[in-house]
């Protein structure tokens, strides 16, 4: 028979020599691992006993917290020329701070949001951490405008309640729409991050109610908000997830353009350009993961997670950081460009100043970490090796800190009129109470880990090879 | 299937959300209510070591407020009368009246009455005396009628949106001239001399600064 039907349909000679190139997805779970080892892998964490480094890690953080604690109890008490931000700095150290830890969230809210929409399914492993950074992140940055405005028990003059002042918020001001877009942005982040939380929540408080452990079962269900995992419960969660995954997708751009428009709105040169928006956007995301970076390769290393964060989720995080850092450094290339071509004086000799002027020294760090770093990422043996990676990280932020201190300090040291420059200097005061805010944040986060399931379970294990019963074919 | 709450805790989430609902409300009614100068400062009467009777001074008897708070269009503060000027009257008036016991002895011993204030600005707040009362501002618009008063009575708010809403718009509230130490005079807009109001306010170039370092300087 066979002979028969060779000759009947006679093949092209030419179809033994095509060979379709063999492109597999990358596996987002290795080893092929089972549901249940994930629930145990991720539970185990939070039902296991509190790790000796866990406490040490605590009590680092804490202590360095209490810099910022302190910092902020010497300012409210004195009054906020404890900061070293003058006449015409205005805007010194804590408006840094405040972009610079912003900026480190978009990253969380990429991921859980944009990522989720555009069906990025190796988003699972990481988007729990990111979120929770995302939140902390708003956390510390939300202290510095907060006593920024001097006398912090008035400030919810930034809020339009009527008053009998008889004094109304001026809604033309871009300061008064980043109280909305960062409260916003905080709101809906919290709101996400729970939402996505619930199935795993109801994961723990059936293994703690099956262990005995009757106080956690209470508190996990109590937040698990009787999830049974029934169909009808799943539809609900999922559409509801999809609906706030809509929601968070444009914060991710609106909440740095208005912090942009901080700056962009005024007239100073340097700050009054329209590349601002997504320029400031990039930034945002960059910083971002190179923040999630910063905590996510740690957390796999300990936690032995190289199967659920594997090399194809750091490859992704990497080729994002190189695509937005790439993004910021066109920015700083267009800025120069711009100012030339503008053929504005003011804003030309703000950008030479920028370069070489008395905070050259920050700008070329700035260029450093933020334009020459990310290109490391094109080498796959760079991605590879995760302590380079690790490192690579960290100069991220370094640089993404510099960005905003460059942008807000040589603008403003070096206004129109020569007789008002000047140069800034921190106090102790405003270095100590920027550097305590890593200790909140790491704070959260080790609370976080040790509390709250880090990677979320249900959505893990819809992307494991197991849950394709068709092995990837179809 | 674990049951770690009862059926009964489905209505829970609910339940709290109206709570809150009903809680958030009254926490806010009652802060728009009591936390506010309207509220807070109108009717303090307090004590004072003398028992001066403005109705009886002012009122009846048609003392000029200028008799004894002399400084008042003048300075930017304004002041109390010395004993001193209570005793160019009550020399003659009543010099043995117990009421005036510590007017006497303030008179002999050169310490003044410690009356109490009731109407103060905050420190944080600049207010000229002198430009108000010279610019049209009759005492009673902050006052009150202390004509009609026993008792000196916090009778305005005085808070920022009161002084606000004059600053507003002027023309509103101001009095002629010859009216500002009559407390019973009304307006020039209710005596429906609008276009004297304008005319004042342009020849007396009154600007009211509206800016925040208008009056927080």
């Amino acid at each position: 028979m066979s002979e028969a039907v060779e000759a009947a349909v006679a093949v092209p000679a030419i179809l033994a020599e095509v060979k379709p190139a063999v492109l597999p997805r990358a596996v987002l779970v290795e080893n092929n691992r089972s549901f249940a080892w994930i629930s145990d892998k991720i539970c185990g964490i939070i039902e296991g006993p509190t790790p000796r480094w866990w406490w040490i890690c605590f009590g680092v953080a804490s202590f360095i917290a209490s810099f910022t604690v302190a910092g902020l109890i010497y300012l409210v008490g004195t009054g906020v020329g404890v900061w070293g931000h003058r006449s015409p700095i205005n805007w010194g150290w804590p408006i840094v701070n405040f972009v610079f830890w912003i900026g480190i969230g978009h990253a969380g809210t990429l991921i859980s949001a944009i990522l989720c929409l555009l069906r990025q399914k190796w988003r699972t492993s990481i988007n729990r951490a990111a979120e929770a950074m995302t939140i902390f992140a708003v956390v510390c940055a939300g202290i510095f405008p907060l006593f920024h405005v001097g006398r912090v028990w008035f400030a919810w003059y930034l809020f339009p309640l009527p008053n009998s002042n008889g004094i109304w918020q001026n809604f033309r001001s871009p300061l008064e729409w980043d109280v909305f877009a960062v409260s916003t942005y905080g709101t809906v982040s919290v709101l996400f991050w729970y939402v996505g939380m619930i199935p795993d929540l109801g994961l723990l408080r059936d293994r703690f109610t099956a262990a005995g452990k009757r106080v956690r079962a209470f508190l996990y269900g109590l937040f698990a908000m009787g999830w049974r995992g029934s169909n009808r419960h799943w539809s609900n969660y999922e559409m509801a997830y999809l609906i706030l995954a809509g929601i968070a997708t444009p914060l991710v751009l609106s909440v740095h353009t208005i912090v942009s428009f901080d700056f962009a709105v005024s007239l100073i040169p340097g700050w009054h350009t329209t590349i601002f928006p997504p320029y400031f956007v990039a930034g945002a995301i960059y910083s971002g993961f190179g923040m999630v970076l910063t905590l996510v390769l740690p957390l796999r290393a300990v936690f032995k997670l190289e199967d659920l964060i594997t090399q194809h989720h750091i490859d992704n995080m990497c080729k994002i950081a190189l695509a937005t850092g790439s993004m910021v450094g066109y920015a700083y290339m267009m800025e120069f460009f711009i100012a030339w071509y503008g053929a504005n004086p003011n804003e030309g000799f703000t950008f030479i100043n920028r370069a070489f002027g008395p905070y050259a020294w920050a700008y070329w760090t700035m260029v450093t970490c933020n334009v020459i770093v990310p290109q490391f990422f094109w080498f796959k043996g760079v991605r590879r090796n995760i302590a380079f990676v690790w490192i690579l990280s960290l100069l991220v932020n370094v640089g993404m800190w510099m960005e905003r201190f460059v942008i807000i300090c040589t603008s403003l040291t070096r206004d129109f009129l020569p007789s008002s420059w000047g140069y800034l200097s921190p106090t102790v005061v405003d270095i100590f109470t920027f550097f305590g805010t890593f200790g909140v944040f790491g704070t959260l986060f080790l609370l976080f880990i040790r509390f709250l399931p880090m990677m979320p379970m249900a959505e893990i294990k819809a992307v494991t090879p197991q849950a394709d019963a068709h092995h990837g074919h179809h | 299937m674990s049951h770690v709450f009862s059926k009964r805790s489905n209505s829970l989430p609910l339940q709290l959300v109206l709570y809150l609902f009903v809680l958030g409300g009254t926490v806010t009614a009652a802060v728009t209510y009591y936390c506010t100068p309207k509220y807070l400062r109108v009717g303090y009467a307090p004590v004072q070591p003398v028992p001066y009777d403005h109705s009886l001074h002012a009122g009846q008897l048609g003392l000029d407020c200028r008799y004894c708070h002399s400084n008042v269009d003048q300075s930017g503060f304004a002041n109390l009368p010395t004993s001193q000027t209570c005793m160019n009257c009550h020399k003659l008036v009543k010099p043995q009246s117990p009421l005036l016991a510590v007017v006497r002895a303030s008179f002999e011993s050169g310490a003044p009455v410690p009356w109490v204030q009731v109407h103060k600005a905050p420190d944080y707040v600049y207010f000229n005396h002198a430009i108000h009362v010279n610019r049209g501002v009759s005492c009673v618009e902050c006052h009150g009628r202390i004509d009609q008063m026993t008792v000196v009575t916090h009778a305005k708010s005085l808070s920022m949106k009161f002084c606000l809403d004059c600053h507003r718009a002027p023309a509103q509230f101001l009095r002629a001239p010859q009216d500002l130490y009559h407390l019973a005079a009304s307006t020039l807009a209710e005596q429906g001399r609008t276009a004297d109001a304008a005319r004042f306010i342009q020849q007396a170039k009154i600007k009211p600064p509206q800016s925040c370092s208008g009056c927080h300087r």
